[in-house]
């Protein structure tokens, strides 16, 4: 086995200054330049990432945390002083030459993808429905039949609930509208589930839009603007462009 | 260009979207399969109680 593996983060113009910051496993960041394109890489130990390894320890939430954060920790480093596309997590190569190959096999794709980026940013948008107030319409209780009263109580509850949902949906799908009218791109990603979210109320709308600086200031405007009682929004970012930086819309 | 956001504040649920689903897709000589990402999401949601502290932390 080869003494080190190389892990790549992004994909920068050759020119783009390297930041001083600390890769995956504690390791050291460098460049490997090819033509007009540099690869933003790490040597890792490649007991640690095999694609044995890496298939057991992507299940270790720990190791992912740790992973994910230095990953992006370089990736918003080298952002900070040009466009910037992010690899996806763990992808590793076996030496220097193959990611070379990597960036001379695709170097108009890589360069096409940068160009969409330049001067641009992501933004995440993730959309609540607000809970809804209930105990208005409930029907009437019939104490000799408090059974059926209780499941006539528990049905309009559900359906309140429901409508409270389809509204805030609705309501999601035109703030959604709004702001990628004033994006670049946008993308959805699924929603997350409540107990990932940290947040109890229904997640509506995850979605990333790509914005020129005009755009970011709209976008902003947007969301502080926006006063709809069934939702709440909320802001992340700015992001470097993981949403968009994509070879396959070539 | 912006300065990005430091990176304690930022959720790693927020984080794994991008990392796990977004990105350049390119064929590593090492790549872990999308169909491995879905178990990583998987065995995400078996560690609920951890994640929830990770995300409130």
């Amino acid at each position: 086995m080869a003494d080190s593996l190389v892990y790549v983060y992004a994909v920068t113009d050759a020119t783009q200054e390297l930041p001083a910051v600390t890769g995956v496993d504690d390791t050291s960041v460098r460049q490997v330049v090819s033509g007009g394109l540099a690869a933003v890489v790490s040597s890792v130990d490649p007991t640690r990432f095999s694609e044995e390894a890496l298939r057991r320890s992507l299940e270790d939430l720990q190791w992912l945390e740790s992973t994910a954060r230095a990953h992006h920790g370089v990736v918003a480093a080298v952002a900070q002083s040009g466009p910037v596309a992010p690899v996806r997590l763990a992808t590793v190569y076996l030496d220097d030459d193959n990611v070379r190959a990597l960036l001379d096999d695709n170097g108009p794709a890589f360069a096409a993808a940068l160009d969409r980026i330049r001067g641009r940013t992501e933004w995440g948008v993730k959309i609540f429905a607000a809970p809804t107030p209930g105990g208005a319409e409930s029907p009437a209780v019939d104490d000799t039949r408090p059974g059926t009263s209780y499941l006539l109580r528990r049905r309009a509850e559900r359906d309140r609930a429901a409508r409270g949902l389809q509204d805030a949906v609705a309501a999601a799908e035109a703030a959604h509208g709004d702001l990628a009218a004033v994006a670049v791109a946008s993308r959805r990603y699924a929603p997350q589930d409540p107990r990932l979210s940290g947040h109890r109320e229904e997640m509506v709308l995850n979605a990333a839009y790509l914005v020129d600086e005009a755009g970011a200031a709209a976008l902003h405007r947007l969301i502080e603007d926006r006063d709809e009682p069934t939702l709440r929004l909320e802001l992340t970012g700015p992001w470097a462009p993981y949403s968009f930086a994509t070879l396959e819309e070539q | 260009m912006t300065a990005a956001v430091p990176d304690r504040d930022v959720a790693l649920v927020d984080l794994l979207d991008r990392l796990l689903a977004g990105g350049v897709v390119i064929t590593g000589d090492i790549t872990i399969s999308l169909a491995d990402v879905e178990l990583v999401h998987i065995s995400l949601r078996a560690l609920i109680s951890s994640v929830q502290t990770l995300v409130d932390s």
